[in-house]
């Protein structure tokens, strides 16, 4: 049996999935029990789990990653959500300093495993501080894992499966999936980290796709095929660390070109890393230059227009992939 | 400050006097010790020392219950040691030895020992605050009677994780004891010339609902005493504690800094307020003989010794051991 549910519902299914399952598991943040969070996301869980194990925070990030940091490193499972990923900023020091050396500056003697959850990315004509697709800024740090799901299947799966593993993992929901819906299995769901998956098979390009640029990517597979007859393989990366290079190797060996379709800003986002993979180890299989869409090097802009130009939209992954294919 | 020598010298047993008395020596001796090896080239990088300032983490570590938490900052042989870390194990982490705490791959900074209790030096100025009062919440989740104990500098306070972490603290009334060593000088700036208050912990305890508490950090006794009271009041599920603790580097901020912009008065006052002199008169006039102290002394030196060579003596690491513990499979792989 399976239950079409949206991408907001999955994450408080998640999160209830594995707060009943262990007790170790907590949740804190800003507006998340009572409240049932900005995005409605954490609905119920305060009604099921009880304010000791879902717990507000006042508007404090770094007490709120070093909360989780310290109860994680002392036996605890915890998830902390920060609002909008663009406040991670606020507490970059407890993430990318603090979290993320622990266990190599002690020798393995500490252990962090969290997850910190956030709303990742533009679409909803917040501006430039609320919009931000930031996942490029986490996976540069090494001792960081990094996951971005783009269905609600995948984000109850992988989120389960960050919650489980003894790593810290970045877990970015993009906001303007939340109303989205997909098909998700009865009963527990649980994923592997670091597993790409293809998402539609092609013959004549590779898209590599993260969160909200899976669906993209995807229409705009469909219109190359209706209108110009090309053939596009869609690999949704679904994590950016581990990195599941291999998926992305063989299809390319296959398809022999390759566009990666990034929300992120143009420098050093991850399809860079994907690119320079590819250049280094399937370069002789390539027909055609390896290629970046990207959101360009700019602040997201609030108005409707004006952020529709900026992020990649299907339109321009058409044109960019008719022009590689040729 | 909120007692005397002579008030509350006399409620500490012998036994616990002595054992302040031997960790005085300890930690004086190491640090003498690390700052010589640092002058050798055989520390490499940096060193911040804590000579001086022993009587805190010695009051403290005496104080603390064997499964209770120590989170510290770069500044921390002296808090680490006082945990019962092994001085070998120690020595060998500032030499970059194989058989070092963290294996070398922490260093002077970053001592950590987890099965003592001490969960971390920490290099970024109160980025542990929030951390602290995080393993205190687990303590209190899981109800396993731990405190904690968060030592910083009086820098600290001013960072926006310190009010974060105390506010915090105070609204969970989680069991963790905030301690700031006020030695009155950042690096090279002193903390009075970039304050807004006299004492830059204690005049802002009440903003987090908390009792001003001001403790002379040079009296091991006056310490210990508080710190017992602090540590029980959060066993006992009274909430955290913030405690300034007044003391004095006798040295420069870090390396070899000589620690010359301090005023000449300023230094000679707290060096006639060295703990380790007074606590031994203090000794000799509660009758303990100068021959036992003098034994006490001695078996402190020659653990140094002890652990020096060891240090020396250490392997280095291994070169693959550069690309291990990045993530829980033991290696730094992320990809595949
Ligand atoms: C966030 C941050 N800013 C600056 C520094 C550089 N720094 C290292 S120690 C130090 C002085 C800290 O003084 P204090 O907190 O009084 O501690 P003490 O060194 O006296 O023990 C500074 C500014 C740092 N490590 N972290």
């Amino acid at each position: 049996m399976a239950e079409l549910i949206t991408y907001r519902d999955a994450v408080a299914r998640a999160i209830a999935q594995e707060m009943r399952r262990d007790e170790r598991v907590v949740f804190l943040g800003e507006d998340i029990a009572a409240a049932g969070g900005v995005f409605k996301t954490t609905k119920g869980l305060l009604d099921e789990f009880g304010p000791v194990r879902v717990r507000d925070t006042p508007i404090s990030e770094e007490a709120i990653i070093g909360g989780a940091m310290g109860a994680a490193m002392t036996g605890m499972r915890p998830i902390a959500e920060i609002m909008f990923s663009d406040f991670l900023a606020t507490c970059w020091d407890l993430v990318a300093v603090e979290i993320a050396k622990s266990r190599y500056m002690t020798a393995g003697q500490v252990e962090v495993p969290l997850v910190i959850r956030t709303a990742n990315g533009g679409g909803l004509r917040f501006g430039a501080q609320h919009s931000q697709a930031v996942e490029n800024w986490a996976m540069m740090i090494p001792g960081l894992k990094v996951v971005a799901p783009s269905n609600p299947a995948d984000l109850i799966g992988l989120f389960a499966a960050a919650v489980r593993d003894d790593d810290p993992v970045m877990f970015f929901e993009q906001k303007s999936l939340y109303p989205t819906k997909g098909e998700v299995p009865d009963g527990e769901i649980v994923d592997e980290l670091g597993k790409a998956k293809i998402v539609r098979e092609g013959d004549d390009i590779t898209l590599v796709a993260l969160a909200s640029m899976v669906p993209r990517a995807v229409d705009a597979a469909e219109r190359l095929q209706e209108e110009r007859g090309i053939s596009a393989e869609v690999v949704d990366l679904r994590s950016l660390v581990p990195m599941d290079t291999q998926t992305v190797l063989r299809s390319v060996t296959k398809t022999t070109r390759l566009a990666t379709v990034e929300e992120n800003p143009r420098l050093c986002g991850w399809g860079a890393e994907v690119v320079s993979i590819v250049s280094d180890e399937a370069f002789w299989d390539l027909d055609a230059p390896l290629t970046r869409i990207t959101t360009p090097h700019v602040p997201l802009p609030s108005a409707d227009a004006l952020e529709d130009v900026t992020l990649p939209s299907v339109d321009r992954v058409v044109e960019t992939v008719a022009k590689v294919v040729g | 400050m909120t007692a005397t020598a002579t008030d509350v010298g006399d409620a500490i047993d012998q036994d616990t006097k002595l054992a302040l008395y031997r960790q005085l020596h300890r930690l004086r001796k190491f640090e003498e010790r690390a700052y010589r090896l640092f002058m050798d080239g055989l520390v490499k990088g940096t060193s911040h020392l804590s000579l001086g300032m022993e009587a805190i983490a010695a009051g403290f570590g005496e104080a603390q219950r064997e499964d209770d938490l120590t989170y510290c900052t770069y500044r921390g042989h002296a808090h680490t040691l006082s945990r019962g870390v092994p001085m070998d194990g120690v020595m060998a982490e500032l030499l970059g030895r194989a058989n070092g705490v963290c294996g070398g791959k922490g260093g002077s900074m970053h001592l950590t020992s987890v099965e003592h209790g001490v969960m971390g030096s920490y290099a970024i100025i109160g980025a542990h605050l929030p951390i602290a009062a995080g393993a205190a919440w687990s303590a209190q989740l899981r109800g396993s009677g731990q405190v904690t104990v968060c030592f910083f500098g009086d820098g600290a306070t001013n960072i926006g994780a310190f009010h974060e972490a105390l506010n915090l603290a105070s609204v969970w009334k989680l069991p963790v004891v905030f301690v700031c060593e006020n030695n009155l000088w950042m690096e090279y700036t002193a903390i009075a010339d970039v304050t807004a208050v006299e004492h830059p912990a204690a005049d802002r305890a009440g903003s987090y609902g908390l009792e001003r508490i001001v403790i002379d950090g040079n009296d091991p006794d006056a310490v210990y005493l508080e710190a017992t009271r602090a540590i029980e009041h959060a066993r006992e599920g009274g909430g955290p504690s913030l405690i300034e603790a007044m003391t004095y580097r006798h040295g420069g901020h870090s390396r070899a800094d000589p620690g010359t912009y301090r005023p000449q008065e300023e230094v000679d006052e707290w060096l006639a307020r060295d703990p380790l002199p007074m606590y031994r008169q203090r000794l000799l006039d509660a009758g303990v003989s100068e021959s036992d102290l003098t034994a006490i002394e001695d078996e402190a030196q020659a653990d140094v010794d002890a652990a020096t060579e060891a240090a020396k003596n250490g392997p280095l690491p291994e070169l693959d051991e550069a690309f291990t513990d990045v993530f829980a499979d033991g290696g730094s792989s992320w990809r595949n």
